[in-house]
């Protein structure tokens, strides 16, 4: 059949069990496959801003702790989680502040201000971070992220509740 | 002759599996002539495929508890990509199986297929519709919306009028006097666990005895 247009039989059956499998295959594994990431596709809305302290009640020089809880409905249930960071004032400037995310970089566990050491710890793994958040000891590949944030007239400091890497 | 990859792989995996064996076995032997009506048990093997398939894919959304059971449906239902898709198939061939299993066992009965030496086949097949009743039994609960509660009500209710044993009966069904989480709890157990357990043992002991005995021929004027 050299030179000839037409296909063996045996070769069209070939196609067509691969096109035909294929498309079965598609038909299954793609609604599967949907199923199962769905949740993980849904954007995650940015919150409100949040009110976390007053600047009046905020010691200079030490990072001051505040924790805030974000409700979100997951799926089929309300869930509240808990954040939290530390608002360093560095001056007498009320704009001259930080707020810091306590979430370690390494592998998220909670960093918690040590006065002694002068410096953030993790208890999970031994990190440690400066009062501005940058690393000086253990696995953290970078600085602590931070908030943005508002102070307003009176004097209140407001964040956006979303995570800014540092820099 | 030169032999492509696959071709090795295969013989390889055939010296030591047995493949080209299990094939003749299975798939080669000799069969009655062709008669639709004995597909039915295929049929039956493939909506519990069907059924297991859809059902383990449920469980990841579905929650088992009086709270949350409604709202984790109307969330597959409405919010999961092909959610209404995998239910849908799971409901219907819920009741799809429910028949098939039953045409398959009038089909055994009127061809007299249950007799010897097939006598346990039919056996374990009673064993198999049972636990596919119980399985929809059990399954009809678990959406927890007003119709599941009050079916389960009055099915717990018919298994208690069992005379002397029949209180004892109720309570170990629901877990209680009363429906409850419990009641929720112990039917998706039976309903996920315990009954498929029994089911896949019991298919496995009926598809050896199949193999073992061959198809029955369809009778004629003779028999």
């Amino acid at each position: 059949m050299s030179g000839s247009n037409h296909i063996s039989r045996r070769d069209f059956i070939k196609v067509t069990t691969g096109a035909i499998g294929g498309f079965i295959a598609g038909v299954l594994g793609i609604p599967s496959i949907a199923y199962m990431i769905s949740p993980a596709l849904r954007e995650d809305k940015a919150g409100k801003p949040m009110p976390i302290g007053k600047l009046e009640d905020i010691p200079i020089g030490t990072p001051h702790p505040f924790s805030f809880t974000i409700t979100k409905v997951n799926g089929w249930e309300r869930t509240a989680a808990s954040y939290g960071g530390f608002i360093l004032r560095k001056s007498e400037d009320p704009n001259d502040i930080l707020v810091l995310s306590s979430r370690c970089t390494h592998l998220s566990c909670r960093v918690n201000w040590n006065e002694t050491a002068g410096a953030f710890l993790c208890p999970c793994h031994d990190a440690k971070f400066s009062k501005e958040g940058e690393v000086l000891d253990g696995p953290p590949p970078e600085p602590l992220g931070h908030f943005t944030h508002e102070v307003d007239a009176e004097g209140y400091i407001t964040i956006i509740p979303v995570e800014q890497k540092a820099g | 002759m030169r032999s492509t990859l696959w071709q090795k792989l295969f013989s390889w995996l055939d010296e030591r599996l047995g493949l080209n064996d299990a094939y003749k076995n299975l798939l080669d032997r000799p069969e009655p002539k062709g008669n639709w009506w004995n597909t039915l048990g295929s049929a039956s093997l493939f909506l519990f495929i069907l059924q297991a398939v859809t059902g383990i894919f449920l469980t990841v959304y579905y929650t088992p508890s009086p709270d949350h059971a409604y709202d984790s449906i109307q969330y597959i239902m409405t919010e999961v990509q092909f959610g209404w898709l995998v239910r849908g198939i799971h409901h219907w061939s819920a009741s799809l199986m429910v028949i098939v299993v039953f045409i398959h066992m009038l089909r055994v009965f009127f061809t007299a297929s249950y007799k010897y030496p097939r006598e346990l086949t039919w056996l374990i097949g009673i064993g198999l519709l049972l636990l596919t009743v119980g399985m929809g039994f059990t399954g009809y609960l678990l959406p927890w919306h007003q119709m599941a509660y009050w079916a389960t009500t009055v099915g717990t209710q018919i298994a208690g009028s069992v005379p002397f044993a029949g209180e004892f009966i109720l309570k170990s069904l629901r877990g209680g006097p009363d429906l409850s989480a419990l009641t929720l709890q112990r039917f998706f157990a039976a309903h996920i666990w315990i009954l498929p357990a029994l089911l896949v043992a019991l298919i496995g002991v009926h598809l050896y005895l199949i193999i073992r005995h061959g198809e029955s021929h369809f009778p004629d004027k003779e028999d």
